[in-house]
């Protein structure tokens, strides 16, 4: 956990219109680990994770591998950023290998009928990771949410990104498919990906998450492993909740239980 | 990987038989009018060989009609794909956000404030900046996400305007020829064109449709919506502005020499999507084609129906058309339900 920061984020601030969205947001992340994100609605948690990738303008420095993100073109950014909007909508009835292949959009793989060999085998890897092989030819919209959630989780992994970015990709799951998912990101990160996911459940990311990066209007509450970081008073303070803890197979559970 | 082949090998047989469709179309186009022509005679005059008249009527008469129903209809078609993907919407199309309308008003202002007669290439011009501005304020109006209800509202009040004012112009005109000769002109038509006309839009509709294949791969990055389409590298503000740029050109320039000929761009991409697997890049080409295949049939019909006076080539694509529209808004209307709640 004490490797090299990857992902350094210093003061950074967003403004959308007139409304100061993000204050002062730093913290630094390695690579091979996994970030929950974790607030209230509308605490700038999605902002704060567009202004990470520079989907949208922010104040203040990101780095990346000791680069500055302003210096990158909008092609490097998408190749060191797999970004997961919420939500995940496809709008055309794709082949489900067809919306994996987007993956290798950044890499100028943009046709995914003609991807070079490379290319093919980064798709073929992604849908072997997420057990979608079976499902390649289906239609996305014909498979079911679970299917299609892994597709989307496919897609993303299949950019081979250093970092991965993805918002609320649990939300809208029954609880086998938001684990199925959460196993996926965290494998990633187990593979030397730097994830970081943005969540309201705080049992998953108690559980799955190195970091846990606590957000309260606008400003960062906590860092620190989930543990400290969903501390009591942090829950009551950030969430107004009072939650039950404890530990189930060597592992931190939290589960919200009342409003304090 | 033979799933990929197999999907490369589909894709260029349905160019081919479209590509083929539309030869013979374009043949059948040069050989029918008051002298029929047998299709051997077509390609014996378009050569240069055989009987002077029929050289004549093939290569002077007939031929820059059947290039600008071509030309017209590819573009067309290729701009109600390029509009489709662009806001992934398979109900998008340029007749429905007023670009004709507006080109028109914008050529007609021309025609009437004495700025430059019909064959000056001030009016493709002319149409081109209305259509431009009229999509522009579409997606100004509309928004990012706009759902489907929105631009469809946005575009039929754009149209309206458009066509207000364009009467308000009909209205005003010095004389009541010159009133029916817009109105005539606005209904749609191909009618003894000549390959002035041809010089006069296939430049602007050709610059049109470059651009809108240039941008072929972002559309198939945008079917995971804008967001996503940002964050795979596609910078979908510049995207925006070639679409608008491309379809305007292309707009512009068809309305400039033919009228308004609506519907073609809702039509051709929808009957092509299921056989490109709805890729929306994939879309591009056999819609341009399929559009091309549609205008020149409907302008060979209007020559081969029998009435007294001739009917308009752009009143048959409407009238062909906006019942196209009503079932694919019955299809869609879960979708149109959805932008209500």
């Amino acid at each position: 956990m004490n490797a090299t920061p990857y992902l350094v984020a210093e003061g950074v601030q967003v403004i959308l219109g007139d409304r100061l969205v993000v204050t002062d947001a730093s913290f630094s992340l390695p690579r091979g680990s996994l970030t929950a994100l974790i607030g209230p609605n509308g605490a700038g948690k999605t902002t704060l994770l567009r202004a990470l990738c520079g989907l949208i303008p922010a104040a203040g420095i990101v780095r990346i591998d000791n680069d500055m993100l302003e210096n990158l073109p909008v092609r490097e950014r998408a190749r060191r950023f797999a970004y997961l909007p919420q939500g995940h909508v496809v709008h055309w009835p794709l082949p489900v290998r067809d919306v994996v292949a987007l993956g290798r959009f950044p890499h100028g793989a943009t046709d995914p009928s003609r991807l070079p060999p490379h290319d093919a085998e980064a798709v073929e890897r992604a849908m072997q990771a997420t057990d979608i092989v079976a499902l390649a030819d289906r239609r996305v919209t014909e498979i079911s949410g679970g299917e299609r959630s892994r597709a989307i989780v496919a897609r993303v992994l299949a950019v081979e990104a250093p970092v991965i970015l993805a918002d609320e990709p649990t939300a809208s799951l029954d609880p086998r498919h938001q684990i199925e998912v959460m196993r996926l990101l965290r494998d990633a990160a187990d593979g030397g990906t730097l994830v970081i996911v943005v969540t309201h459940d705080l049992g998953l990311a108690a559980r799955f998450a190195d970091t846990a990066i606590v957000m309260q209007a606008g400003r960062l509450a906590t860092v620190g492993p989930p543990a400290q970081a969903l501390s009591p008073d942090t829950l009551a303070d950030v969430f107004g909740i009072d939650a039950f803890r404890g530990e189930w197979k060597g592992e931190p559970v939290i589960v919200p239980w009342t409003t304090a | 990987m033979t799933h990929e082949l197999r999907k490369r090998g589909t894709s260029l047989a349905l160019v081919l038989v479209l590509a083929s469709l539309v030869t013979l179309l374009f043949l059948a186009s040069l050989g029918i009018g008051p002298v029929r022509l047998a299709p051997s005679v077509v390609v014996e005059a378009l050569a240069g060989a055989g009987i002077p008249e029929h050289q004549i009527i093939v290569r002077e008469i007939r031929l820059p009609r059947a290039v600008l129903a071509l030309a017209i209809g590819a573009v067309l078609g290729l701009s109600g794909a390029a509009l489709q993907g662009l806001l992934r919407n398979p109900l998008a199309a340029p007749s429905l956000f007023g670009a004709p309308q507006t080109a028109a008003f914008a050529a007609v202002a021309t025609i009437s404030l004495g700025i430059a007669d019909v064959r000056s290439f001030v009016l493709p011009v002319a149409a081109i900046v209305g259509a431009f501005v009229s999509v522009f304020l579409l997606l100004m109006v509309a928004g990012r996400n706009a759902s489907l209800l929105l631009l469809i509202l946005a575009g039929l009040a754009i149209s309206s305007l458009a066509g207000a004012a364009t009467a308000l112009t009909m209205n005003l005109a010095p004389n009541p020829f010159a009133a029916l000769e817009i109105a005539f002109w606005l209904l749609g038509s191909l009618e003894d064109r000549s390959f002035r006309h041809v010089a006069l839009s296939l430049p602007f509709i050709m610059v049109g449709a470059a651009l809108l294949m240039t941008q072929r791969h972002a559309f198939r990055a945008l079917s995971l919506g804008e967001e996503s389409a940002q964050s795979l590298g596609v910078d979908v503000a510049r995207l925006r502005l070639i679409v608008i740029g491309g379809v305007a050109l292309g707009v512009g320039a068809a309305v400039a020499v033919a009228g308004t000929i609506s519907f073609i761009g809702l039509v051709a991409p929808h009957l092509m999507r299921p056989l490109v697997r709805h890729d929306p890049a994939r879309l591009l080409v056999p819609s341009a084609l399929t559009g091309a295949a549609l205008l020149l049939a409907a302008d060979i019909a209007v020559r081969v129906i029998p009435s007294t006076t001739d009917i308009k080539v752009g009143v048959l694509t409407a009238l062909i058309g906006v019942p196209f529209f009503l079932y694919l808004i019955v299809r869609e209307r879960r979708a149109l339900g959805g932008g209500l709640g």
